[in-house]
């Protein structure tokens, strides 16, 4: 795909327009996308755990992390020129990909766990979340086209949505 | 203390690889008596992998795959999964039953395929465990498998995420397991955990 950004697991990366971010198998990592519709400019964080205070060891990666891919992301997009009152931010993912028959296995809940923790970061930050796509027991690729905004959302049979 | 992956050199990275080998030696043994065909098999990986380079040993993470996952617990721990793309798959369930299974559902895996699929993961992953268990004198115990269907990044984003807690990479242990001409190709990864290679190493008598 010409033109298209991928962005990794534990990875984030921005764009003015028309740029397109992707992020491809999302499962229980969560997608982070922050927009600011005025500039155009999009980010996209693909976290895996929800707060870098957790982390042992002194080199952290600030993409594996909700809170400080949060950070990393908001410095990136407002130095190519977006304005922080402007950014919004969309969710995906956090699913839980395999169902434990023996009861609660919280490694396979790390989904929701994720989910629920950038929610709050990102309300700490006052950063309001405009759509929601996340839970279930399903992986999905997303797109973000940074010209419109709108982050298209592909599923393996739950369909193709756009939010 | 857990090890760092810079402290894991070749010679650690080769006994990590034999250790594979002989695991899955007896697993595509194992699985050549439950199908009554011979089993080929590939020399074991031992890769450390980033998990932003991830596509690197599994191709592009939107890949479609049917994934049982298990877990394993006691004196060191990890995740296995046997990968296997859709037709590998369906061949291995017609071959497990002696005929061709139409799925008549809209799911593209019966409940009963699926079924058929977590057995063989959990034949396999126990006669891998098995035979570590008997070289390495240590003891573990298998979870129940579970079941997926779907984009193998998003699978293994499950075991990424517990290494997620300590390093920003995980190491696979991988073996291909082949039928005839390629009908049936799996992929076996054992991930364990950071702090079970120092006790492998150990209980090897090499550290």
């Amino acid at each position: 795909m010409d033109g298209v950004i991928k962005v990794g697991m534990a990875d984030l990366k921005a764009t003015s327009s028309p740029g397109i971010l992707t992020t491809l198998g999302l499962g229980s990592c969560v997608g982070i996308v922050l927009y600011d519709d005025k500039s155009k400019i999009g980010g996209m964080a693909h976290i895996m755990l929800p707060s870098s205070r957790i982390a042992n060891g002194n080199n952290i990666n600030d993409a594996k992390f909700a809170d400080t891919a949060i950070d990393k992301l908001l410095g990136i997009m407002t130095g190519m020129g977006a304005k922080l009152t402007n950014i919004t931010a969309k969710l995906v993912g956090g699913s839980q990909m395999f169902t434990s028959k023996n009861g609660s296995n919280d490694v396979l809940k790390i989904g929701q766990k994720n989910v629920d923790q950038t929610l709050k970061i990102l309300q700490e930050k006052d950063i309001k979340v405009v759509a929601q796509d996340t839970g279930g027991n399903y992986g999905r690729t997303i797109e973000l086209y940074s010209e419109t905004g709108v982050l298209l959302i592909k599923t393996i049979g739950h369909g193709v949505k756009q939010i | 203390m857990p090890l760092s992956f810079e402290q894991i050199n070749d010679s650690y990275m080769d006994i990590l690889k034999e250790l594979g080998n002989i695991g899955a030696g007896n697993a595509a043994t194992s699985l050549s008596v439950m199908l009554n065909r011979r089993i080929d098999m590939s020399v074991p990986k031992a890769t450390i992998v980033g998990f932003n380079e991830l596509e690197s040993i599994i191709g592009s993470e939107d890949l479609l795959v049917a994934a049982i996952y298990l877990e394993f617990t006691g004196d060191i721990q990890g995740t296995i999964m046997f990968v296997l793309s859709q037709d590998s798959a369906k061949n291995l369930i017609s071959l497990l039953m002696g005929f061709e299974v139409n799925s008549e559902e809209s799911d593209v895996f019966s409940e009963f395929e699926i079924s058929a699929l977590q057995e063989v993961g959990n034949i396999l992953a126990g006669a891998y465990l098995g035979a570590v268990s008997m070289f390495t004198k240590l003891t573990m115990k298998l979870s129940i498998p579970s079941f997926a269907f779907d984009m193998i990044g998003a699978v293994l984003s499950v075991p990424m995420i517990e290494f997620g807690h300590l390093s920003d990479r995980a190491l696979f242990i991988e073996t291909d397991f082949m039928y005839g001409s390629n009908s049936i190709k799996g992929d076996f990864l054992v991930i364990p955990d950071l702090e079970s290679y120092s006790i492998i190493l150990k209980a090897l008598g090499v550290m």
